[in-house]
Protein backbone atom coordinates (compact mmCIF):
# COMPACT_ATOMS: atom_id res chain seq x y z
CA UNK A 1 0.00 0.00 0.00
CA UNK A 2 3.09 2.57 1.20
CA UNK A 3 4.17 2.10 -2.84
CA UNK A 4 0.57 3.81 -3.90
CA UNK A 5 2.15 7.26 -2.37
CA UNK A 6 3.85 8.62 -4.99
CA UNK A 7 0.96 8.17 -7.38
CA UNK A 8 -1.53 9.39 -4.85
CA UNK A 9 0.90 12.39 -3.93
CA UNK A 10 1.89 13.61 -7.24
CA UNK A 11 -2.12 13.18 -8.52
CA UNK A 12 -2.58 16.14 -6.24
CA UNK A 13 -1.60 19.20 -7.85
CA UNK A 14 -2.33 21.39 -5.08
CA UNK A 15 -0.28 19.21 -2.25
CA UNK A 16 2.71 18.99 -4.78
CA UNK A 17 2.47 23.28 -4.90
CA UNK A 18 2.71 23.30 -1.35
CA UNK A 19 5.33 21.15 -1.72
CA UNK A 20 7.48 23.35 -4.10
CA UNK A 21 9.94 24.02 -1.47
CA UNK A 22 10.55 20.92 0.11
CA UNK A 23 13.09 18.12 -1.20
CA UNK A 24 14.25 15.79 1.21
CA UNK A 25 13.81 11.75 2.00
CA UNK A 26 12.38 10.22 4.82
CA UNK A 27 12.52 6.87 6.89
CA UNK A 28 9.41 5.72 7.37
CA UNK A 29 8.71 2.80 9.57
CA UNK A 30 5.58 0.92 9.71
CA UNK A 31 6.15 -1.67 12.71
CA UNK A 32 9.32 -3.86 11.59
CA UNK A 33 9.24 -2.28 7.87
CA UNK A 34 10.81 0.34 6.72
CA UNK A 35 10.19 2.80 3.58
CA UNK A 36 12.77 5.15 2.33
CA UNK A 37 10.41 8.26 0.79
CA UNK A 38 12.42 10.75 -1.38
CA UNK A 39 10.66 14.30 -2.07
CA UNK A 40 11.95 16.75 -5.14
CA UNK A 41 10.08 19.82 -5.05
CA UNK A 42 7.07 18.23 -3.76
CA UNK A 43 6.90 15.44 -6.15
CA UNK A 44 7.26 12.12 -4.35
CA UNK A 45 10.18 10.37 -6.35
CA UNK A 46 10.82 7.29 -5.05
CA UNK A 47 9.44 4.87 -2.50
CA UNK A 48 11.16 2.24 -1.87
CA UNK A 49 11.04 -0.56 0.56
CA UNK A 50 13.71 -1.59 3.23
CA UNK A 51 15.24 -3.58 4.67
CA UNK A 52 18.22 -1.25 4.82
CA UNK A 53 21.68 -1.73 5.41
CA UNK A 54 23.08 2.15 5.34
CA UNK A 55 19.93 4.49 5.07
CA UNK A 56 20.48 7.56 4.82
CA UNK A 57 17.08 10.00 5.68
CA UNK A 58 16.69 13.59 6.66
CA UNK A 59 14.25 12.31 9.58
CA UNK A 60 12.81 9.67 10.83
CA UNK A 61 8.76 8.57 11.04
CA UNK A 62 8.30 5.38 13.21
CA UNK A 63 5.20 3.72 14.73
CA UNK A 64 3.98 0.77 15.43
CA UNK A 65 2.04 -1.13 12.49
CA UNK A 66 -1.30 -1.26 14.55
CA UNK A 67 -1.01 2.41 14.56
CA UNK A 68 -0.49 3.19 11.39
CA UNK A 69 -3.49 1.11 10.45
CA UNK A 70 -5.88 3.16 12.59
CA UNK A 71 -4.36 6.26 11.39
CA UNK A 72 -5.20 5.06 7.44
CA UNK A 73 -8.50 3.90 8.45
CA UNK A 74 -10.94 5.42 6.80
CA UNK A 75 -12.48 7.13 9.52
CA UNK A 76 -9.59 7.18 12.55
CA UNK A 77 -10.65 6.90 15.98
CA UNK A 78 -10.00 9.89 18.17
CA UNK A 79 -6.06 9.90 18.95
CA UNK A 80 -5.14 8.33 15.98
CA UNK A 81 -6.32 10.79 13.55
CA UNK A 82 -3.69 13.06 12.48
CA UNK A 83 0.25 12.67 13.11
CA UNK A 84 0.07 15.03 16.36
CA UNK A 85 -2.06 12.86 17.77
CA UNK A 86 -0.04 9.88 17.59
CA UNK A 87 3.06 12.07 18.82
CA UNK A 88 0.98 13.22 22.05
CA UNK A 89 0.12 9.57 22.63
CA UNK A 90 4.04 8.96 22.29
CA UNK A 91 3.22 5.98 19.71
CA UNK A 92 4.38 8.05 16.98
CA UNK A 93 8.59 8.61 17.11
CA UNK A 94 9.55 11.67 15.36
CA UNK A 95 13.41 11.87 14.87
CA UNK A 96 16.04 13.50 13.20
CA UNK A 97 15.97 17.10 11.69
CA UNK A 98 12.55 18.05 12.25
CA UNK A 99 13.00 21.41 11.33
CA UNK A 100 12.11 20.00 8.03
CA UNK A 101 9.00 18.07 9.74
CA UNK A 102 7.39 20.91 11.25
CA UNK A 103 8.40 23.59 8.19
CA UNK A 104 6.42 21.45 5.96
CA UNK A 105 4.08 20.06 8.52
CA UNK A 106 1.18 20.21 6.89
CA UNK A 107 2.52 18.78 3.70
CA UNK A 108 3.70 15.95 5.27
CA UNK A 109 0.21 15.33 7.04
CA UNK A 110 -1.75 15.65 4.11
CA UNK A 111 1.03 13.41 2.19
CA UNK A 112 0.67 10.49 4.82
CA UNK A 113 -3.34 10.75 5.02
CA UNK A 114 -3.46 9.99 1.34
CA UNK A 115 -3.09 6.29 2.30
CA UNK A 116 -6.29 6.38 3.34
CA UNK A 117 -9.16 4.84 1.58
CA UNK A 118 -9.91 6.84 -1.60
CA UNK A 119 -12.79 9.80 -0.31
CA UNK A 120 -11.07 9.52 2.97
CA UNK A 121 -10.40 12.83 4.79
CA UNK A 122 -7.16 14.22 5.10
CA UNK B 1 -25.54 38.04 -4.94
CA UNK B 2 -26.90 40.65 -2.60
CA UNK B 3 -24.89 42.53 -0.06
CA UNK B 4 -25.96 41.44 3.64
CA UNK B 5 -24.18 42.76 6.72
CA UNK B 6 -24.29 40.41 10.47
CA UNK B 7 -25.53 42.08 13.27
CA UNK B 8 -21.96 41.95 14.83
CA UNK B 9 -20.59 45.36 15.75
CA UNK B 10 -16.86 45.63 16.53
CA UNK B 11 -15.13 48.41 17.98
CA UNK B 12 -11.68 48.97 19.83
CA UNK B 13 -11.51 49.77 23.43
CA UNK B 14 -8.86 51.86 25.10
CA UNK B 15 -7.66 50.45 28.21
CA UNK B 16 -4.92 50.54 30.85
CA UNK B 17 -3.51 47.01 31.68
CA UNK B 18 -0.75 45.67 34.17
CA UNK B 19 -0.05 49.66 33.52
CA UNK B 20 0.30 49.95 30.18
CA UNK B 21 -1.84 51.52 27.80
CA UNK B 22 -3.87 48.71 25.20
CA UNK B 23 -5.81 49.68 22.33
CA UNK B 24 -8.23 46.13 22.41
CA UNK B 25 -10.61 45.20 19.62
CA UNK B 26 -14.26 44.02 20.79
CA UNK B 27 -17.32 42.68 19.07
CA UNK B 28 -20.51 41.96 20.52
CA UNK B 29 -24.05 41.34 19.42
CA UNK B 30 -27.19 40.68 20.62
CA UNK B 31 -29.15 41.96 24.06
CA UNK B 32 -29.72 40.12 27.43
CA UNK B 33 -27.42 38.68 29.92
CA UNK B 34 -23.89 38.93 28.80
CA UNK B 35 -22.07 36.36 27.73
CA UNK B 36 -18.71 37.12 27.94
CA UNK B 37 -16.53 34.63 25.15
CA UNK B 38 -12.86 33.99 25.04
CA UNK B 39 -10.87 32.14 22.10
CA UNK B 40 -8.22 29.79 21.71
CA UNK B 41 -4.62 30.09 22.31
CA UNK B 42 -3.03 31.84 18.93
CA UNK B 43 -6.41 32.50 17.61
CA UNK B 44 -9.18 35.47 18.18
CA UNK B 45 -12.46 36.14 18.99
CA UNK B 46 -14.31 35.39 15.63
CA UNK B 47 -14.09 31.78 16.76
CA UNK B 48 -17.43 33.24 18.56
CA UNK B 49 -18.97 34.70 15.18
CA UNK B 50 -21.74 31.74 14.83
CA UNK B 51 -22.67 32.46 18.37
CA UNK B 52 -23.29 36.14 17.90
CA UNK B 53 -24.99 35.34 14.44
CA UNK B 54 -27.83 33.03 16.09
CA UNK B 55 -30.85 34.44 16.75
CA UNK B 56 -31.44 31.57 19.18
CA UNK B 57 -28.73 32.93 21.48
CA UNK B 58 -28.61 36.87 20.34
CA UNK B 59 -32.33 37.14 21.44
CA UNK B 60 -31.44 36.58 25.20
CA UNK B 61 -27.63 37.17 25.52
CA UNK B 62 -25.85 39.97 24.60
CA UNK B 63 -22.39 38.04 22.78
CA UNK B 64 -19.22 39.98 24.04
CA UNK B 65 -15.52 38.84 22.33
CA UNK B 66 -12.15 40.58 22.58
CA UNK B 67 -9.10 40.03 21.47
CA UNK B 68 -6.42 39.52 23.79
CA UNK B 69 -3.68 41.85 23.26
CA UNK B 70 -1.50 40.47 20.52
CA UNK B 71 -4.04 39.00 18.77
CA UNK B 72 -6.47 39.53 16.05
CA UNK B 73 -7.10 43.15 15.39
CA UNK B 74 -5.71 43.71 19.33
CA UNK B 75 -2.15 45.72 19.12
CA UNK B 76 0.57 44.41 21.38
CA UNK B 77 1.64 47.32 23.92
CA UNK B 78 3.78 50.31 22.66
CA UNK B 79 7.43 48.76 23.44
CA UNK B 80 6.40 45.13 21.82
CA UNK B 81 9.50 44.58 20.04
CA UNK B 82 12.34 43.96 22.08
CA UNK B 83 9.71 41.83 24.08
CA UNK B 84 8.80 38.17 24.27
CA UNK B 85 5.15 37.50 24.62
CA UNK B 86 4.20 35.13 27.57
CA UNK B 87 0.96 35.20 28.69
CA UNK B 88 0.26 34.48 32.59
CA UNK B 89 -2.43 33.37 35.05
CA UNK B 90 -2.21 36.47 36.59
CA UNK B 91 -2.45 38.41 33.79
CA UNK B 92 -5.35 36.65 32.04
CA UNK B 93 -7.45 37.04 34.52
CA UNK B 94 -6.69 40.85 35.60
CA UNK B 95 -7.75 41.17 31.96
CA UNK B 96 -10.99 39.49 31.72
CA UNK B 97 -12.05 41.19 35.02
CA UNK B 98 -10.75 44.84 33.77
CA UNK B 99 -12.51 44.18 30.30
CA UNK B 100 -15.78 43.00 32.26
CA UNK B 101 -15.22 46.15 34.51
CA UNK B 102 -14.42 48.18 31.35
CA UNK B 103 -17.43 47.28 29.86
CA UNK B 104 -20.02 47.06 32.77
CA UNK B 105 -20.69 43.83 32.72
CA UNK B 106 -23.07 42.58 35.47
CA UNK B 107 -22.14 38.61 36.51
CA UNK B 108 -21.62 37.75 33.02
CA UNK B 109 -22.15 34.08 31.91
CA UNK B 110 -18.58 33.02 31.01
CA UNK B 111 -17.29 30.87 27.96
CA UNK B 112 -13.87 29.79 27.11
CA UNK B 113 -12.50 27.57 25.19
CA UNK B 114 -8.95 25.67 25.73
CA UNK B 115 -6.59 28.56 27.28
CA UNK B 116 -10.35 30.19 27.92
CA UNK B 117 -11.36 26.76 29.13
CA UNK B 118 -8.38 27.16 31.61
CA UNK B 119 -8.79 30.13 32.57
CA UNK B 120 -12.52 29.95 33.30
CA UNK B 121 -11.29 27.21 35.68
CA UNK B 122 -9.22 29.65 37.58
CA UNK B 123 -11.70 32.05 37.82
CA UNK B 124 -14.65 29.88 38.85
CA UNK B 125 -12.07 29.38 41.96
CA UNK B 126 -11.10 32.54 42.86
CA UNK B 127 -13.94 34.78 41.35
CA UNK B 128 -17.07 32.59 41.31
CA UNK B 129 -19.08 35.88 42.54
CA UNK B 130 -18.26 37.69 39.51
CA UNK B 131 -20.02 35.09 37.21
CA UNK B 132 -23.62 33.75 36.67
CA UNK B 133 -22.29 30.64 35.09
CA UNK B 134 -19.57 29.81 33.49
CA UNK B 135 -18.60 27.42 30.28
CA UNK B 136 -15.53 26.07 29.93
CA UNK B 137 -15.23 24.25 26.38
CA UNK B 138 -11.94 21.52 26.17
CA UNK B 139 -10.81 22.98 29.58
CA UNK B 140 -8.64 20.66 31.61
CA UNK B 141 -6.60 20.92 34.80
CA UNK B 142 -3.02 21.00 32.47
CA UNK B 143 -1.35 19.76 29.16
CA UNK B 144 2.09 18.30 29.36
CA UNK B 145 3.81 19.62 26.09
CA UNK B 146 3.83 17.31 23.51
CA UNK B 147 6.28 18.70 20.96
CA UNK B 148 9.04 21.20 20.61
CA UNK B 149 7.63 24.91 21.51
CA UNK B 150 10.58 27.02 19.83
CA UNK B 151 9.41 25.42 16.44
CA UNK B 152 6.06 27.78 16.79
CA UNK B 153 8.50 30.90 17.11
CA UNK B 154 11.96 30.63 14.40
CA UNK B 155 12.80 31.95 11.30
CA UNK B 156 13.11 28.76 9.88
CA UNK B 157 10.05 27.76 10.12
CA UNK B 158 6.74 29.73 9.29
CA UNK B 159 5.07 30.45 12.39
CA UNK B 160 1.37 30.88 10.85
CA UNK B 161 1.96 27.65 8.28
CA UNK B 162 3.18 25.70 11.39
CA UNK B 163 0.85 26.78 13.96
CA UNK B 164 -2.79 26.28 11.52
CA UNK B 165 -0.43 23.03 10.84
CA UNK B 166 -0.05 21.75 14.60
CA UNK B 167 -3.48 22.35 15.42
CA UNK B 168 -5.63 21.22 12.60
CA UNK B 169 -5.55 17.77 13.13
CA UNK B 170 -7.30 19.17 16.72
CA UNK B 171 -10.46 19.98 14.70
CA UNK B 172 -12.95 17.16 14.88
CA UNK B 173 -13.53 15.02 12.05
CA UNK B 174 -16.97 16.20 10.41
CA UNK B 175 -16.28 19.26 10.86
CA UNK B 176 -17.36 21.18 7.79
CA UNK B 177 -14.69 22.53 4.91
CA UNK B 178 -15.56 26.02 5.13
CA UNK B 179 -15.57 26.00 8.84
CA UNK B 180 -12.70 23.87 9.28
CA UNK B 181 -10.50 26.04 7.32
CA UNK B 182 -11.67 29.29 8.53
CA UNK B 183 -10.40 28.04 12.01
CA UNK B 184 -7.36 27.05 11.02
CA UNK B 185 -7.35 30.70 8.81
CA UNK B 186 -6.93 32.16 12.02
CA UNK B 187 -4.35 30.32 13.01
CA UNK B 188 -2.36 31.11 10.21
CA UNK B 189 -2.82 34.91 10.65
CA UNK B 190 -1.20 34.70 14.15
CA UNK B 191 1.65 37.06 14.91
CA UNK B 192 5.13 35.83 15.50
CA UNK B 193 5.35 34.04 18.82
CA UNK B 194 2.24 34.79 20.04
CA UNK B 195 0.50 31.46 19.88
CA UNK B 196 3.69 30.31 21.66
CA UNK B 197 3.46 33.02 24.54
CA UNK B 198 -0.43 31.91 24.96
CA UNK B 199 1.26 28.30 25.45
CA UNK B 200 3.43 29.26 27.96
CA UNK B 201 0.21 29.51 30.55
CA UNK B 202 -1.23 26.43 29.19
CA UNK B 203 1.70 24.19 29.32
CA UNK B 204 3.50 25.79 32.29
CA UNK B 205 1.79 28.50 33.96
CA UNK B 206 -1.86 27.87 34.40
CA UNK B 207 -1.15 24.23 35.80
CA UNK B 208 -4.46 23.60 38.20
CA UNK B 209 -4.41 20.77 39.05
CA UNK B 210 -3.69 21.08 42.41
CA UNK B 211 -6.57 23.49 43.21
CA UNK B 212 -9.41 22.84 40.51
CA UNK B 213 -11.14 20.39 43.35
CA UNK B 214 -11.39 23.38 45.35
CA UNK B 215 -13.99 24.76 43.04
CA UNK B 216 -17.26 25.13 44.70
CA UNK B 217 -20.06 25.25 42.19
CA UNK B 218 -22.97 26.58 44.87
CA UNK B 219 -20.66 29.50 44.49
CA UNK B 220 -21.16 29.53 40.65
CA UNK B 221 -22.42 26.81 38.31
CA UNK B 222 -19.42 25.15 36.03
CA UNK B 223 -20.31 23.32 32.88
CA UNK B 224 -17.56 21.40 30.78
CA UNK B 225 -18.34 20.75 27.28
CA UNK B 226 -15.22 19.44 25.33
CA UNK B 227 -15.06 17.67 21.71
CA UNK B 228 -14.10 13.62 21.50
CA UNK B 229 -11.13 14.86 18.84
CA UNK B 230 -9.48 17.06 21.03
CA UNK B 231 -5.97 15.36 21.94
CA UNK B 232 -5.04 18.17 23.28
CA UNK B 233 -7.41 18.56 25.84
CA UNK B 234 -8.59 15.19 25.98
CA UNK B 235 -12.01 14.28 27.00
CA UNK B 236 -10.83 12.12 30.01
CA UNK B 237 -8.55 15.27 30.97
CA UNK B 238 -12.30 16.89 30.90
CA UNK B 239 -14.03 14.25 32.89
CA UNK B 240 -10.87 14.12 35.13
CA UNK B 241 -11.66 17.66 36.44
CA UNK B 242 -15.44 17.13 36.70
CA UNK B 243 -14.93 13.75 38.71
CA UNK B 244 -12.97 16.62 41.43
CA UNK B 245 -15.32 19.42 41.28
CA UNK B 246 -18.61 18.48 42.37
CA UNK B 247 -21.56 19.74 41.26
CA UNK B 248 -20.35 20.50 37.97
CA UNK B 249 -21.72 19.04 34.86
CA UNK B 250 -19.88 17.69 31.96
CA UNK B 251 -20.79 16.29 28.41
CA UNK B 252 -18.25 15.09 25.89
CA UNK B 253 -19.29 15.90 22.40
CA UNK B 254 -19.40 13.51 19.18
CA UNK B 255 -16.99 14.11 16.75
CA UNK B 256 -16.16 17.47 17.65
CA UNK B 257 -12.82 18.88 18.24
CA UNK B 258 -10.60 21.25 20.18
CA UNK B 259 -12.72 24.33 18.40
CA UNK B 260 -16.38 22.99 18.87
CA UNK B 261 -17.73 26.63 18.50
CA UNK B 262 -15.85 28.01 15.30
CA UNK B 263 -15.26 24.14 13.86
CA UNK B 264 -18.36 23.30 13.79
CA UNK B 265 -21.15 25.46 14.63
CA UNK B 266 -24.49 23.55 14.13
CA UNK B 267 -23.74 20.83 16.28
CA UNK B 268 -22.01 22.77 18.96
CA UNK B 269 -24.85 24.77 19.63
CA UNK B 270 -26.96 21.23 20.12
CA UNK B 271 -24.50 21.08 23.03
CA UNK B 272 -24.55 24.98 24.45
CA UNK B 273 -28.03 25.97 23.78
CA UNK B 274 -29.52 23.24 26.61
CA UNK B 275 -26.86 24.76 28.76
CA UNK B 276 -27.86 28.22 28.46
CA UNK B 277 -31.43 27.21 29.21
CA UNK B 278 -30.31 25.70 31.95
CA UNK B 279 -28.44 28.88 33.38
CA UNK B 280 -31.40 30.91 32.59
CA UNK B 281 -33.61 28.54 35.03
CA UNK B 282 -31.26 28.97 37.78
Amino acid sequence: MIETLKARVNGDEALVRRGRFLTTTLLLEVGPTAWLISIFEGQVVSVTRGPFVMPSSSFALRAPEEEWTKFWSHRPPPGSNDLMALIKRRVLKAEGNLQIFMANLRYFKEALAKLRPAGAAA
Amino acid sequence: MTARFEPIIGRYMHLDLFGRHHRIYVEEAGEGTPLLCLHTAGSDGRQYRALMNDERITSGHRVIAFDMPWHGKSSPPSGWHNEEYQLTSAQYTTMILEIMTALELDRPILIGCSIGGRIALHLALEHPEAFRAIIGLQAGAHVDPYYDLNFLHRPDVHGGEVSAAIVSGLVGFDAPDAERWETLWHYMQGGPGVFKGDLYFYKLDGDIRSRVAEIDTRRCPLFLLSGEYDYSCTPEETLAVASSVPGSEVSIMKGLGHFPMSENPTEFLKHLLPVLEKIKGR
